[in-house]
């Protein structure tokens, strides 16, 4: 289970967190909307202890994130998956190097055979063909690099998995094809998800729960039907678009 | 924030001045200190040798090879300089072995380390600085955070420890070829025999200047490797900020290696 209770997070003078509560439960996925630039990525930082909250708590496993030591942090982090938005691959490794680094179990990370089936299993999960192993980041796809990047994230087997707006910069049948990797590893992989994006279609999709962020606060959460019949006008305006794409489609 | 420009403008005299020399003491002391929690995370990290040690021999490979030719080319011209100008001002003045001594100890004690200090501040505290800042804007560093992998034990303890073992070697490499071209530019342009030469230089020759010579190189070495990783590490985010802390590493590097020659040479050498 993750829980922000009343997290608070400003850089300098800017408050991009402002008392943020926030819950999955084991084995939900759950979006996290809300427009470009109000700290979407910043609640999933704190979630894997890469930022500390100025005040409130982030428990994850019943473990106050903020509050763990060096090595508790890091078994910790272990446990979690984290899709980056631009995949964040290191660029000097092929991708074979990348998602073998996701492998988080040492002696697994050491034993070449057992790397080498893994990296294969991985890259099979998010629909890449075996041959791309080779190849370094900069010959990938803007799509690729996300799906290697989800690759990498789920190599160590992890309980959770969050990702970092999915669908960011791809075209509509990409986005609808991330969309499809994500449920099909909600299944294949039974964890529990974290989906920061601002594609309401995809988010509705793919999520058990929504929340939207606005302002540094968590302004709804509830099932897609619950957001669909939500009468608050930041809610209705944020999700106007979409409606409209939707509506038009059927 | 208009509001508060405004106000700090108005303030009297007496607590600007104080603030404007406060600000920048406090920005150098918060680097100093997150520098220290650097060393401290780097000291940590030294038994996680799985991790660090191939990538040693990596980095290793990277300062040393990869830098051989530029260092070669720099200290070999430096020696037929030297040469050259120590004829042109002794010349008829002391005797002629004396230019072995010149070549030997200019190389040895300043040129050598100091040159060689300076080009691989260029060449390797740009790269460092760079790929680092860029992995931090990037979000490769968060990435390797998140796997539960130590950024140090990765990134920052190889290229630091490449730079202790090889810019030493470089310096000596850099020393024998300055010596060379600076003997070979003597005798073929101010007529010096090898044995004069070879007399010259064995004659003002103490072991410790080698020593000496190696001492600086090691805290060349570290300053050179330290630097451009801390800038890096913590550049902020951009390409402006990779810019911004590529610039910053070449600079810091050069002018520390400056100030630090002149602080070697005040405590080491007996005057």
């Amino acid at each position: 289970m993750i829980e922000l209770r009343n997290v608070r997070k400003s850089f300098g003078t800017q408050l991009v967190l402002d008392g943020v509560d926030f819950l999955v439960e084991t084995g939900q996925t759950v979006a996290l909307l809300g427009p470009s630039g109000t700290g979407k990525s910043v609640l999933l930082k704190h979630i894997v202890g890469l930022m500390r909250p100025d005040s409130g708590d982030v428990i994850v496993d019943d473990m106050s994130v903020p509050s763990l030591g060096r090595v508790e942090l890091t078994e910790l982090r272990k446990r979690i998956g984290y899709a980056f938005q631009m995949g964040a691959l290191f660029d000097s490794m092929t991708v074979y190097e990348n998602i073998r680094l996701g492998i988080t179990d040492d002696r697994q990370y050491r034993d070449k055979v057992f790397s080498d089936d893994r990296v294969a299993e991985c890259l099979r999960q998010v629909n890449l063909l075996p041959d791309v192993a080779r190849k370094m980041p900069a010959e990938l796809s803007g799509g690729m690099r996300k799906r290697v990047g989800i690759a990498r994230a789920i190599a160590g087997k992890p309980s959770y998995i969050l990702y970092d707006e999915p669908t960011s910069g791809l075209d509509p049948v990409n986005a609808d094809s991330m969309d499809a990797l994500i449920e099909q590893l909600q299944h294949e992989l039974n964890v529990t998800s974290v989906v920061v994006s601002h594609d309401v279609r995809g988010s509705f999709k793919v999520a058990d729960r929504i929340a939207l962020l606005h302002h540094g606060r968590i302004r709804l959460v509830g099932t897609a039907e619950e957001f669909v019949q939500a009468k608050d006008e930041v809610v209705r305006e944020f999700l106007e678009r979409d409606f409209q794409v939707l509506e038009a489609g059927h | 924030m208009e509001q508060s420009i405004s106000a700090t403008a108005e303030l009297p005299i007496h607590i600007r001045a104080p603030r404007a020399i406060a600000q920048p003491v406090l920005i150098v002391l918060r680097h100093v200190g997150r520098f220290g929690m650097l060393v401290m995370e780097m000291v940590r990290a030294l038994p996680d040798w799985r991790n660090w040690l191939p990538r040693t021999m990596d980095q290793c490979q990277a300062i040393g090879y990869g830098s051989l030719f530029i260092v070669l080319l720099t200290s070999g011209f430096a020696g037929a300089v030297t040469s050259l100008q120590a004829g042109y001002q002794f010349t008829g003045s002391v005797p002629l072995y004396v230019m072995g001594a010149v070549v030997a100890e200019s190389i040895i004690l300043e040129l050598g380390p100091v040159l060689t200090g300076m080009v691989l501040a260029g060449r390797i505290g740009a790269r460092y600085a760079a790929e680092l800042g860029t992995m931090r804007v990037t979000e490769q560093i968060d990435a390797l955070e998140a796997l539960g992998r130590n950024p140090v034990s990765h990134l920052l303890l190889p290229r630091i420890l490449a730079g202790i073992l090889m810019v030493p070697a470089l310096v000596m490499l850099a020393n024998v070829t300055g010596l060379l071209a600076g003997w070979w530019a003597a005798k073929s342009a101010l007529g010096i025999t090898d044995s004069d030469f070879i007399y010259g230089t064995r004659y003002f020759f103490r072991t410790f200047d080698l020593w000496y010579s190696l001492i600086k190189a090691e805290v060349f070495g570290i300053v050179i490797t330290a630097v451009p990783c801390y800038v890096g590490f913590t550049a902020d985010s951009g390409a402006e900020g990779v810019g911004r802390a590529t610039t910053s590493a070449v600079v810091i590097s050069t002018v520390s290696i400056l100030v630090l020659d002149t602080l070697l040479a005040k405590l080491l050498l007996p005057s």
